[in-house]
């Protein structure tokens, strides 16, 4: 009885402390115990970002890209593991992982996203058309012409030629616009770092892949989900997976147009927004969104600034003739004087 | 030496009073609620400093931008409008009847700069790299490099155009001189920063169309938060000259309330302009959007509250108070309006953010947010009693002639 009253006691007080110092993240966490929210002192992106400084001039200009074929994929969550294991993010035991699509209660109950500590989710839906699991590999899709890139204020993203969006952590000021412009909902925040949180995100394994080696959770994949190649191909490859099986998939290649191209390109069996991915971002890139914007509020400044300067000087050129004229007429009803004495 | 210096502090800093007499006409029921709220602010500040924002903040990966944005910043910033639109009137269209309320607003535009720009940096992760962003690493493609670096100007601009009081003040009359000249020609670059980073607060939404509600998205954002700023502004004038005319009558020789309620109603009839324009332009957008058909649902209800309660009503409501010569409704209105504004912000930037998202997912501030947030703005309004007990802004100074 005591020992019960104890513990009842211990976890009470716990579950209280947890959630009277700590906020929605961990209030979140607590429905829903995702560890990598806490991870800090990720080291993936800047390690990248070098590599892509020394090697950004040599780089041959042939976009990569993945094909991810979601009706192919069993859910084992390898490629989650192989992610941590290469970009040094917290990790448990591959058992554990794999072990997921069988248990009762598991990660798959909740549809999860990136986090500070994992770079790759795998959420599982309910297929509409015959009630099976779908299970969906969610990682950075790395736009063709990314939303992060245009809103960064200090310019710490690149697109590499081959493809990878590139983060620089050594600028980053953590204002975390970058999250709010990215339609896909992939930078994720290093929120438990009090003095030197990072944006992290994928990497699509620039470190692997100019070296010619394929991405990490391509590598470990056994279903043979993920195709590495050039975007080109890729295309080509998907358009004809959807011509043999017009019964298996929905004529549409997500990522070939969404937000002007992305080098991660899916294949589904049931319409994309029924499997987590947005199908009302439009094929606009998002950069396109605040281009005309900026052009406007430029040349306001700079065309309209000099009507408003000359006007003021003649206004105030005016005021002062009219002052030496005479202060009894600038003094006005008030008795107050405006620029000449009293 | 120690001697001249003390005397110095006493005659400037306390007032003309000794220390024992000076704390003790601190010592007022006001001033030690602000100093509690001010404390548990700071309380706040070094917890986020120690520990870092998830464990001081509700924010997630999901919601990156919360109430210290929405707040400190969309809101903080469009009521420090008042030095944009008063500079404006008395300098650039010459309404010189105005010239009273300019340096009370130019010292509220500064102040509210300042602080917003202070709050600003607790939410930064990397608070310490602000050089960063205006030395060498420009993303000249981001909305939110616009507003860095408007920010940073503006504040320079305001400290000009309020540094002839603190010279008068100082009694360094050659500075007060030179900075007298070059302030009319800071006020002017004033307009145009000001109406340039006040329609980028809103600009920093257009990247999120599939985030933010369709009711609040729009490709007119930017021309609604500058058209807001500047009813904004020109309602603060009113809610400021109001407060302040009651807490510092002392300083006001000669006062004219006759005069006053004039200059209110002129204001007035500015506001309710602008908030008709407004109006017009958001039922333009509306139905240029088409998007009706979202009015009968949730947020449709909370849109039309906004527009219909804070923004046509104080509309009508001004046009009435000007028609019959009320100023006590446009000073009611004035408040009504301000409230209206800080709605439209917090909409923007959290209600309608994630509109899609099940309640449970939404954010919501955390105490200590909220608790930063309200602990800046007293120590604001501490700063401002400062300055308006010790410089010539209310009145012009007696050495001086007019800066006008």
């Amino acid at each position: 009885m005591s020992i019960n009253r104890r513990e009842f006691l211990k976890r009470s007080l716990t579950i209280a402390g947890t959630s009277l110092l700590s906020g929605g993240a961990i209030a979140h966490a607590a429905n829903n115990p995702d560890p990598s929210i806490f991870s800090t002192g990720n080291t993936a992106n800047e390690k990248n970002w070098k590599l892509w400084v020394e090697k950004s001039e040599a780089l041959a200009p042939v976009k990569y890209g993945v094909l991810v074929d979601t009706t192919l994929c069993i859910g084992c969550r390898r490629c989650e593991w192989a992610c941590n294991e290469w970009n040094n993010n917290p990790n448990r035991p591959v058992k554990e992982f794999e072990a997921s699509v069988s248990q009762q209660k598991s990660v798959f109950n909740a549809v999860r996203r990136m986090h500070a500590g994992n770079f790759t989710v795998v959420n599982r839906y309910i297929s509409s058309k015959d009630g099976k699991p779908i299970y969906v590999k969610r990682q950075c899709m790395h736009c063709d012409d990314p939303g992060c890139l245009s809103s960064c204020f200090v310019d710490a993203y690149r697109k590499a030629k081959n493809g990878p969006v590139v983060h620089n952590a050594s600028v980053c000021i953590g204002c975390r616009y970058c999250m709010v412009a990215c339609p896909f909902d992939v930078p994720a925040y290093e929120y438990y770092a009090p003095l030197n949180p990072q944006i992290t995100k994928c990497t699509f394994c620039f470190d692997r892949i100019s070296k010619g080696s394929v991405p990490a959770c391509v590598e470990i994949c056994p279903a043979g989900v993920m195709t590495f190649g050039k975007r080109d191909d890729l295309l080509k490859l998907a358009y004809e997976r959807i011509g043999m099986r017009p019964d298996r998939y929905i004529d549409h290649i997500y990522g070939e147009n969404e937000v002007g191209g992305t080098s991660w390109l899916y294949l589904s069996s049931v319409p994309f927004h029924e499997i987590g991915l947005r199908t009302d971002i439009g094929k606009t890139p998002i950069p396109e969104l605040t281009k005309g914007y900026l052009i406007g509020v430029k040349m306001f400044e700079i065309v309209g600034a000099w009507p408003l300067v000359f006007g003021a000087y003649y206004a105030i050129s005016k005021a002062r003739k009219k002052a030496n004229a005479g202060h009894e007429s600038s003094a006005e009803t008030e008795g107050e004087g405006h620029g000449g004495k009293h | 030496m120690a001697e001249n210096t003390n005397s110095w502090f006493r005659e400037k800093i306390l007032l003309g009073k000794s220390n024992r007499d000076y704390i003790a006409s601190i010592a007022t029921p006001g001033n030690f609620i602000a100093g509690l709220i001010i404390i548990f602010g700071v309380i706040v500040m070094i917890y986020r400093l120690f520990f870092g924002l998830g464990p001081a903040t509700n924010l997630t990966d999901n919601y990156p931008w919360g109430f210290w944005i929405g707040f400190d910043i969309l809101v903080g910033i469009a009521l420090a409008a008042p030095g944009l639109t008063l500079g404006t009137a008395v300098h650039l269209f010459g309404m010189k009847k105005y010239h009273h309320f300019v340096r009370p607003a130019i010292l509220s535009s500064l102040l509210g700069y300042i602080f917003a720009v202070f709050a600003l940096l607790f939410d930064l992760g990397r608070y310490y790299r602000i050089p960063y962003l205006i030395g060498w690493s420009w993303g000249l493609s981001s909305v939110l490099f616009l507003i860095g670096w408007h920010f940073t100007l503006y504040i320079i601009i305001c400290i000009i155009e309020w540094s002839p009081a603190l010279f008068e003040w100082l009694n360094l009359r050659k500075f007060r001189e030179f900075f007298n000249k070059i302030a009319i020609w800071a006020t002017i670059f004033g307009v145009i920063i000001a109406g340039g980073h006040q329609s980028a607060l809103g600009g920093l939404y257009l990247i999120a169309p599939a985030k933010l509600h369709p009711l609040w998205y729009s490709m007119f954002l930017p021309v609604f938060f500058l058209l807001s700023a500047i009813f904004a502004g020109i309602c603060m004038v009113i809610v400021e000259s109001t407060i302040t005319h009651g807490v510092f009558k002392g300083q006001l020789k000669n006062f004219n309330q006759a005069e006053f309620d004039r200059r209110t109603i002129g204001l007035g009839t500015a506001a309710a302009a602008s908030l008709f324009i407004y109006f017009i332009l958001k039922i333009f957008d509306l139905a240029h959007s088409d998007n009706w058909a979202y009015l009968n649902t949730f947020y449709g209800f909370w849109y039309l509250v906004e527009v219909i309660g804070f923004v046509l009503l104080p509309a009508m409501l001004f046009a009435s108070g000007v028609r019959n010569g009320n100023a006590k409704l446009i000073r009611l209105t004035g408040f009504l309006t301000v409230f209206g504004v800080i709605l439209n912000r917090l909409n923007v930037a959290i209600f309608a953010y994630n509109w899609q998202f099940p309640a449970s997912m939404k954010y919501y501030p955390k105490w200590m947010e909220i608790s930063l947030s309200i602990g800046v703005v007293a120590m604001l309004i501490v700063a401002y009693r400062f300055i308006v007990n010790r410089m010539a802004i209310m009145h012009d100074h007696p050495d001086y002639e007019s800066g006008h």
